[in-house]
């Protein structure tokens, strides 16, 4: 099996190549937009509501 | 405490992506919530200190990385161990990434300086400019470059990759992105 990326002339010695770079950055937001699609716990929309509660106690 | 609409939307919506960059910081889960929880208190008793108009979402990082700075880097060696922390974040393992290579990756970014990980997480992962970044993190532009590329050569040479073919720990993880990836 051939793959072409070592081959590219941009990946210069002591510096990343754009390849590997791109696959450091994708590992990055891969796991990082796994939390992220998480959404919004409940415990911070619970939050927000009980803060505006003690000022408006009566609210609907 | 009544509080603008558009506010809670705001702080609402930068929830997320809050808990992401703390449990990047702290490798904790339920540390990381009550970073979150805590900024958010931070940030609404402190309202009228942020300029409208300005980026919230970066108001918000700003208030939570200089928190986790004060109140608890001096636990650090206690906060950071990272290994594992993260894996119990996830619901599941990025299916397109080999799962040796993702907790391979995972474990090499733990063992980053503090200042490179956050550098890099902001501008790599959370979608900041570098000058954004600088913002949050309180230094030179320049800095925060530095960071990130050190960062990145570090990565590189923890995880042992000089070109695309050598990343992955094993044959068949390559095997697997060479089939994969293109």
């Amino acid at each position: 099996m051939q793959t072409t990326a070592s081959k590219k002339s941009d990946s210069k010695p002591g510096k990343l190549g754009r390849e590997v770079q791109a696959r450091l950055g994708q590992q990055l937001r891969a796991m990082y937009d796994d939390v992220v699609s998480q959404g919004v716990p409940d415990r911070f929309a619970d939050l927000l509501n009980r803060l505006e509660g003690n000022g408006n106690k009566d609210k609907h | 405490m009544p509080m603008d609409e558009s506010v809670r939307k705001a702080v609402l919506a930068a929830v997320p992506s809050l808990r992401a960059f703390a449990i990047s910081l702290c490798g904790n889960v339920d540390r990381a919530d009550d970073l979150v929880q805590e900024t958010m208190l931070r940030a609404l008793a402190n309202i009228d200190s942020f300029q409208p108009g300005t980026n919230m979402s970066a108001w918000l990082f700003t208030i939570l990385r200089n928190h986790f700075r004060s109140e608890y880097r001096k636990r650090r060696r206690e906060v950071e161990d990272t290994d594992g922390h993260y894996a119990d974040s996830l619901k599941t393992q990025p299916e397109q990434l080999g799962q040796v290579e993702f907790r391979e990756f995972k474990e090499a970014l733990s063992r980053l300086p503090a200042d490179q990980r956050e550098a890099l997480i902001l501008v790599g992962a959370s979608g900041f400019s570098y000058e954004e970044a600088a913002n949050i993190c309180g230094c030179a532009v320049g800095t925060i470059k530095s960071r990130v590329n050190r960062a990145r050569t570090r990565l590189a040479e923890l995880l042992q990759i000089d070109g695309i073919d050598d990343f992955g720990p094993d044959e068949q993880t390559r095997a697997v992105l060479a089939g994969g990836g293109e």
